[in-house]
């Protein structure tokens, strides 16, 4: 008897949580589908799900029309470049916040978080003006430089989160073996902060790869990546919606499936400090 | 050690200044990811063949982020873009800051004089061409054979707005989703005030007078407004304040729309069999007018131009050459039909015995001819442009007068409101700009 | 208790990140005080002059200006109702046992890899179109007037779509706080007979308080500057309907290129961004040390 309501419950909770999974997944299924439609079937009414003539057509144009492996190539190399770049300027900044905290520490931590809010398109200008002089325009290295300082806050702040619940008292074990600061860190404190790591790394990767305004505002050919990309498949002049999707497929298919792949670091990962 | 270096690098730089006639020149050049562009993309091939040592890249981007991309990169000196897709709007602004550089030395062979001529007014500045069109386009009245005569009426060569307020009541069928007309009501300058200042212009109103006084509490426009929201009330399609260009041009495509105004190129879509269902029942004429002597029709051409202090002109101009060549258009005729050509540029393409055949030809040419960018309005104005002000403020200003607009036709404000708005907010940046007291 | 020498070390551990922050907060918030007093528009190259104050007059007396207010906090109060609502009963959801667990986990977080744009482009054309968009043929389907969701209720559109983008993340945050919860005590409180709204507003809305606080601050983080959606679908109309500040600097600094006005607006952008971040300090502080 208990066994049959609990097996009825479990039921009923199945199939509540499949109709909203499948509500909160379906734009990104539609637009997968789009994108193997031909441009008239994208627009026809009333719409078909599945049953239309496949077509590979959109995925052969867009590839013609725009190399998309080296938008690809730009975009890793930018959202990670970034993200490993950020973290060697932040583990020891989190280290210092997280064992040697002072007073003001919660004050720094909640400073850098506020450049975050400082709105990109008022300091677009600015910026534009230093990146010709410097030669930065349209660069790799120019965008790597911007999107680290952007997410510096949020990897600080993540990694002080991790480090915090890591016991002070194993590193000053190993600060009494002798070992130096940079070896304390290297050798004892990111090896235990492994899965806080691997975390950060993910979330940042994602928000990189994901930022629209710099990497769109400050490339031409040679960096541009697939932020890019999609700008050069929406709204012409004509039909765009299945050569839209198809281009969105091919710009968010390699984040979702290396989040899709990592989920147990964003699953377990992502606290801020919000878990003690 | 750092002598060395120096040296090193001395060496290094003058090697690569030797081997600089000997690499390949690489033009960047920017785009709007319309049709025709996209087919001269494709088409990269003819000119590097010809023209070895020269390499093309392409910046293809959405109109909105082209625009905002090469103003940054030409105000600031950017230098990211040897060629740059512009329209009939920077084009006299851009040239008057000597930010271009002029192509009256393209060679005799390019036949300058053989573009059309309201199309090379629009892009010549004190005499000097600061750009080349790439393909021209007016806006006239398309709409469905079929529809016009189960209505029982007969759309003459150069209709009149009540004939189009009337057809378009006639037409509309809510419940079999028939709309009469579909006009662009999506805020923007390129948008909804591209189609309501050309329109405005038959009805005899004006942005400003002649010393430069907004004009929107005038009697004209409040006709104009309230003409547009009555007529879309009546006879448009539901979310017409979100529709521009191409939210209208799906409605047409699927049958949706009795009749649409907008842009002559838009005549080769919805005569496409592949991705139009009402191909073969399409008509074409002139935009309206209400007698004043002015129609509403509209003139723009994306152009290539060349950024001033580019160090690639010599290239970029054989680009440009080649691009908006007669050659260019017998290259894209063979290769994809001459329905596919890209229009209104060339007076020898009109002359052409095979492009008469195409069934929009004498309407765009027309539709082209009728307007006159110099003289826009009834009554005189301080400005060039017929959808536009050719001033460097127009585009934040249209495009929040365009916000009121698109409110009134949504019915969040009513149309006295909109108006009052906009003359409020025109009056508030022309005084901030220094135009008026 | 950290000795002398760690403190000396812990500064210059610290130096290159709190340094490459300050300059990158310095130098373009200099250089944006600067371009703010000048009569600067991109356009018109050569006719810089020294303004004073116009600038933020100008903003500050633009008609729009209270509306961008009003509707910036809306959209962040709005995203984060629906977020953390949303998130609480999903983390809920996802909590309990059931088939396919793993799979609906992974629907559920797709949203949070989208670009925003991408998103945008496809809500707009491809859902909330009220022609040819997918919600209007359901609408149709049960024989309801399409609903013209971008003219009509533009703000509350985009509000839908950004909080769609967001819910995963709130999602997982609230899920790994409530996984953390202490089953003993609930256990416990079920003994006592408490029943189970009980048990969520007395023993697990308190244990998540920490994680929400989390929540809403990242997310005003990111939700204050929250543009290219805007600029997408409804290109802050109709009217001002959907025009937020960030979207109001947008306007003036790249479609007027008034860079001196981009600058002003910028400069109050940020100057309200940190009366946010204040009143946020105070609130997370309370959580995250107690």
């Amino acid at each position: 008897m208990a066994r049959s309501t609990g097996t009825l419950r479990k039921a009923t909770t199945t199939l509540v949580a499949w109709v909203i999974a499948l509500a909160i997944f379906f734009p990104i299924l539609w637009t997968v589908l789009t994108g193997f439609k031909t441009e008239a079937e994208a627009i026809a009414s009333p719409p078909s799900l599945f049953f239309f003539d496949w077509t590979l057509d959109n995925f052969v144009i867009v590839q013609e029309r725009s190399d998309y492996f080296r938008h690809f190539m730009n975009s890793v190399i930018i959202s990670v470049g970034s993200t490993l770049l950020g973290l060697v300027i932040a583990i020891p900044a989190a280290w210092s916040m997280a064992f040697v905290p002072t007073k003001r520490t919660r004050h720094l931590l909640m400073w850098m978080l506020s450049t975050r809010m400082l709105p990109p398109v008022g300091v677009l200008v600015p910026i534009y003006l230093i990146f010709r002089d410097a030669g930065l325009l349209d660069t790799r290295t120019g965008l790597v430089i911007v999107l680290t300082l952007i997410n510096l806050p949020i990897i600080v702040w993540m990694l002080y989160t991790y480090f915090r619940e890591i016991p002070g008292e194993i590193l000053e074990a190993a600060r009494m073996d002798g070992a130096t600061t940079g070896a304390e860190i290297v050798h004892v404190l990111v090896p235990m902060a492994v899965p806080g790591i691997a975390s950060t790394l993910l979330l940042n990767i994602i928000l990189a790869w994901n930022e629209a305004f710099w990497t769109l505002n400050l490339t031409a050919a040679g960096a541009a990546p697939l932020t890019a990309f999609i700008a050069s498949y929406s709204s012409p002049e004509g039909l765009f919606y299945a050569k839209l999707s198809a281009a969105s497929t091919l710009a968010i298919a390699p984040i979702l499936i290396l989040g899709w792949f990592r989920q147990k670091q964003l699953v377990r990962g992502l606290t801020f400090g919000a878990v003690k | 050690m750092m002598s060395k270096l120096g040296t090193l690098l001395c060496a290094g730089a003058a090697a690569s200044l030797l081997a600089a006639p000997v690499a390949a020149e690489t033009l960047t050049i920017a785009t709007v990811n319309n049709g025709d562009m996209i087919r001269m993309q494709g088409l990269t091939d003819d000119f590097t063949a010809s023209n070895p040592g020269i390499e093309l890249e392409w910046v293809t981007l959405e109109e909105n982020i082209l625009r905002q991309r090469v103003t940054t990169d030409i105000a600031t000196r950017g230098g990211q873009y040897d060629v740059m897709t512009i329209g009939t709007y920077e084009v006299p602004i851009w040239g008057r800051q000597g930010w271009l550089v002029s192509l009256n030395d393209l060679p005799e062979s390019y036949d300058v004089d053989d573009l059309l001529p309201a199309i090379r007014g629009g892009l010549t500045v004190d005499g000097e061409l600061y750009a080349a069109p790439f393909y021209g386009e007016s806006s006239m009245v398309m709409y469905r054979t079929d529809l016009m005569a189960a209505a029982g009426l007969e759309m003459p060569d150069a209709p009149t707005w009540d004939f189009i307020a009337q057809a378009a009541r006639a037409m509309t069928d809510r419940d079999n989703e028939i709309y009469g007309v579909c006009l662009r009501g999506k805020a923007g300058w390129g948008e909804n005030m591209a189609f309501l200042t050309a329109m405005s212009n038959a009805f005899g109103a004006r942005w400003f007078d002649e010393d430069w006084n907004p004009q929107f509490d005038g009697e004209a426009w409040a006709n104009t407004l309230n003409y547009y929201v009555d007529l879309m009330n009546d006879a448009g399609p539901p979310g017409a304040s979100a529709n521009g260009f191409n939210e209208n041009l799906a409605l047409f495509q699927t049958g949706r729309c009795g009749m649409w105004i907008d842009a002559t190129v838009a005549a080769s879509f919805v005569t496409n069999p592949e991705d139009s269902s009402v191909a073969d029942s399409v008509g074409f004429a002139l935009a309206p007018d209400t007698g004043l002597g002015k129609r509403s029709n509209w003139l723009w051409a994306w152009s290539l131009a060349i950024p001033a202090g580019s160090a690639k002109v010599e290239a970029a101009k054989k680009f440009i050459a080649w691009a908006t060549s007669k050659a260019y258009l017998e290259l894209v005729a063979s290769n994809e039909g001459w329905a596919n050509v890209p229009p209104g540029t060339r007076t020898s393409l009109y002359m052409n015995p095979d492009y008469a055949n195409v069934p929009f030809a004498a309407m765009t040419l027309e539709s082209i001819n009728a307007a006159d960018p110099t003289s826009p309005t009834v009554d005189p104005v301080p400005y060039v442009g017929v959808q536009f002000v050719a001033i460097p403020e127009f585009q934040g200003i249209a495009t929040a007068v365009g916000q009121q607009f698109s409110a009134a036709l949504a019915g969040t404000t009513s149309v006295e409101e909109a108006l009052a708005n906009a003359q409020q907010l025109t009056v508030r940046e022309m005084t901030k700009a220094g135009y008026i007291e | 208790m950290p000795t002398q020498h760690s403190r000396v070390t812990a500064r210059l551990m610290m130096t290159p990140a709190v340094l490459l922050l300050l300059g990158w907060m310095l130098v373009p918030l200099g250089l944006t005080l600067y371009f703010s007093l000048l009569r600067y528009n991109l356009l018109m190259p050569g006719m810089e002059q020294w303004t004073g104050l116009d600038n933020y007059r100008y903003f500050l007396t633009d008609p729009a200006f209270l509306d961008a207010l009003r509707n910036t906090l809306l959209l962040v109060g709005g995203v984060l109702v629906i977020t953390i609502t949303g998130g609480v009963l999903l983390a809920l959801l996802l909590d309990q046992a059931f088939w396919g667990r793993g799979i609906v986990r992974l629907l559920m977080i797709a949203p949070f890899f989208i670009m925003p744009t991408v998103s945008a482009l496809v809500w707009k054309n491809m859902f909330m179109n009220p022609v040819t968009g997918l919600l209007a043929h359901a609408a149709k389907v049960v024989g309801l007037e399409p609903f013209d969701f971008l003219a009509v209720a533009p703000l509350f559109s985009i509000i839908l779509m950004v909080s769609w983008q967001w819910l995963p993340f709130a999602t997982l945050i609230l899920l790994t706080a409530l996984q953390s919860l202490d089953s003993e005590q609930l256990e416990a409180s079920e003994m006592d007979g408490a029943n189970s709204l009980d048990r969520f507003i007395f023993i697990v809305l308190p244990h998540l308080a920490r994680a929400i606080t989390v929540v809403i601050l990242i997310q005003t983080i990111f939700l204050l500057s929250i543009f290219a959606e805007i600029l997408v679908t409804t290109n802050g109309g109709p009217g001002t309907a959907s025009t937020n500040l960030t979207f109001q600097i947008y306007a003036l600094s790249l479609l007027q290129f008034d860079v001196g006005g981009g600058a002003a607006g910028g400069v109050i952008a940020i100057i309200l961004a940190n009366i946010v971040a204040i009143f946020l300090m105070r609130m997370i502080g309370r959580n995250l040390d107690a």
